[in-house]
């Protein structure tokens, strides 16, 4: 393969694991855009371990994801209170404060503003990249088909009647925000030992709302929208290169066009009806 | 009726700013009987089911359901001890098939830990799907599983909520207006499915408009007005009540 397709495939493995971060706490009916926020800490997290304390890559990203994860459930309970738009204000705030946190403190150790350089003592191949985003997909795969991903899905629908059942609205969100967050961070770790270099401008605002277009574009009601959207997001544009100074707007229409044509996204619940694990007993399916 | 009561409420109260929806209320539910919850409009039944169920939290007065103090908990917890309702105006959930409704219902019997992800608790597992095609075959809804419970027709989705309220195995069933807006046969249809609940041995706390369905249903009823309880006794005993019939059955002879 070209560097090229090398790069494209990476760019897209790790849009897809930032899908799944805002997937996995809008499946609780949370809409987070401060996710780039938590890419960010487990990107600066990771390139700390790995540059400053030499760890080895895998730890490093282990522990960038879980700090991001921890600061996600902190996150997470105030976030408890607050609902759609607001709750969206409230997560693009936490983003950009974290944003500000890389540009104006530990500057010794990551360059701030100047961006972070001399990550390339461990580059990572594309297999680093995919063999997570696997490991994602086979966690959702079974959550989907789990009792969790149910409840998940009646938090989702009603959160009152949810609770009315006996489901523990809070420990639910609370740790869908959290492992949004852990996934989120895992994906900055790998993007900075990709790339080998990072900047607090790459974790804006609207690396933030692309992740959420992703989601929404594909399907919020399963995780294989996330897949889709990312992966439409990272590839039309590169096939629609012919367009020339088109490019962009034709993108920008097709979008408008897909949500018109799909407003819940492309891939529904009803497309996939895999109806979640059944047990079989005595030849009986119930 | 030896027994201790299954659900006690002692002198509760609850006020919504100025408005006094709950005044000084007793109630004693006792186990194994259909209850019925009656009043005009606005006396306070459905305020009544959302203290039982912690949805208003209790200012004043004590709830117990056997030995445990409810208004000190979470309406999750509560629903986990046995209580279980559905709601005046139907409420399910919009992206949920009918059997997904009965296993969410049942959901927190599953036994909480990591490997409720992966599919380790098989024989757990098909025993709750055992009790879920149960609790869809006596409300008649076997047949309708796979489809959207929202896309059912109105007196469908009434089953489906007590078949998912059922599936948690409740010992107390609370049921708001069971047979409103439906027709005769809809009607006797959920009374038939009530009466075969009611033989599994759970107790039914009933809010019924329907004057004839509260009194061929219920073993006790409990008339309420203005947050108050006027009268109770069996439905003979509240025909005859002097009282009741001033209020809300309204003076016919």
């Amino acid at each position: 393969m070209s560097s090229y397709q090398l790069d494209l495939l990476s760019n897209l493995g790790i849009n897809i694991l930032l899908a799944l971060s805002v997937y996995c706490p809008m499946a609780t009916g949370q809409l987070s855009i401060g996710n780039a926020g938590f890419m960010a800490i487990g990107a600066y997290v990771s390139a700390i371990l790995t540059v400053h304390l030499h760890l080895a890559l895998f730890p490093s990203l282990i522990i960038g994801g879980i700090t991001a994860g921890i600061i996600g459930v902190i996150v997470g309970f105030p976030a408890l209170r607050l609902k759609g738009i607001f709750l969206a204000m409230a997560t693009l705030g936490f983003g950009e404060i974290v944003r500000n946190f890389f540009m104006n403190f530990l500057t010794p150790l990551t360059g701030g503003a100047y961006g972070f350089r001399g990550i390339g003592s461990i580059p990572i191949s594309i297999s680093w990249i995919w063999g997570w985003v696997a490991f994602f997909l086979l966690f959702f795969f079974f959550l989907s088909r789990s009792r969790v991903g149910l409840a998940m899905m009646a938090a989702h629908d009603d959160e009152t009647v949810s609770e009315l059942i006996g489901i523990h609205i809070v420990l639910l969100k609370v740790s869908a925000f959290g492992v949004g967050a852990f996934i989120a961070g895992v994906a900055g770790g790998l993007y900075a030992h990709y790339y080998l270099y990072i900047e607090p401008e790459f974790f804006n605002v609207w690396e933030s709302i692309h992740m959420v277009l992703y989601v929404i574009m594909g399907g919020m009601l399963t995780f294989w929208g996330g897949v889709l959207g990312a992966g439409i997001f990272t590839l039309l544009p590169e096939f629609l290169r012919f367009l020339l100074d088109w490019r962009g707007a034709f993108f920008g229409i097709a979008i408008i066009g897909l949500m018109i044509a799909r407003p819940s996204g492309l891939i529904t619940r009803e497309m996939l009806r895999v109806s979640f694990w059944t047990p079989y007993r005595k030849g009986v399916k119930l | 009726m030896k027994k201790p009561p299954l659900l006690s409420l002692n002198r509760v109260s609850k006020t919504f700013g100025g408005l006094v929806a709950v005044n000084d209320l007793n109630l004693e539910v006792s186990q194994g009987y259909i209850f019925g919850l009656i009043g005009p409009n606005g006396a306070g039944k459905t305020t009544v089911f959302n203290l039982i169920t912690g949805v208003y939290p209790c200012a004043h007065g004590s709830i117990r359901l056997e030995d445990s103090e409810l208004t000190i908990l979470k309406p999750y917890r509560i629903a986990r001890l046995g209580i279980s309702r559905t709601f005046q105006t139907i409420r399910l959930f919009p992206n949920m098939t009918t059997w997904e409704h009965v296993l969410i219902g049942q959901n927190f019997l599953s036994r909480p830990r990591l490997g409720g992800i992966l599919p380790l608790q098989r024989a757990e597992e098909f025993t709750l799907r055992e009790q879920a095609q149960e609790a869809l075959k006596v409300l008649g809804l076997w047949e309708m599983k796979e489809r959207r419970a929202v896309t059912l027709p109105y007196g469908s989705q009434r089953k489906v909520e007590i078949a998912r309220a059922l599936a948690a195995r409740p010992k107390l069933l609370l049921l708001d207006e069971p047979t409103a807006g439906m027709n005769a046969r809809e009607k006797e249809d959920v009374l038939n499915a009530l009466a075969k609940i009611h033989d599994f041995g759970v107790t039914i706390l009933v809010i019924e408009h329907d004057m004839r369905v509260v009194m061929g249903l219920c073993d006790h009823i409990f008339v309420l007005n203005f947050g108050q309880k006027i009268a109770e006794g069996t439905p003979s005993e509240i025909r005859k009540n002097e009282e009741v019939l001033e209020a809300y059955l309204g003076q016919e002879e």
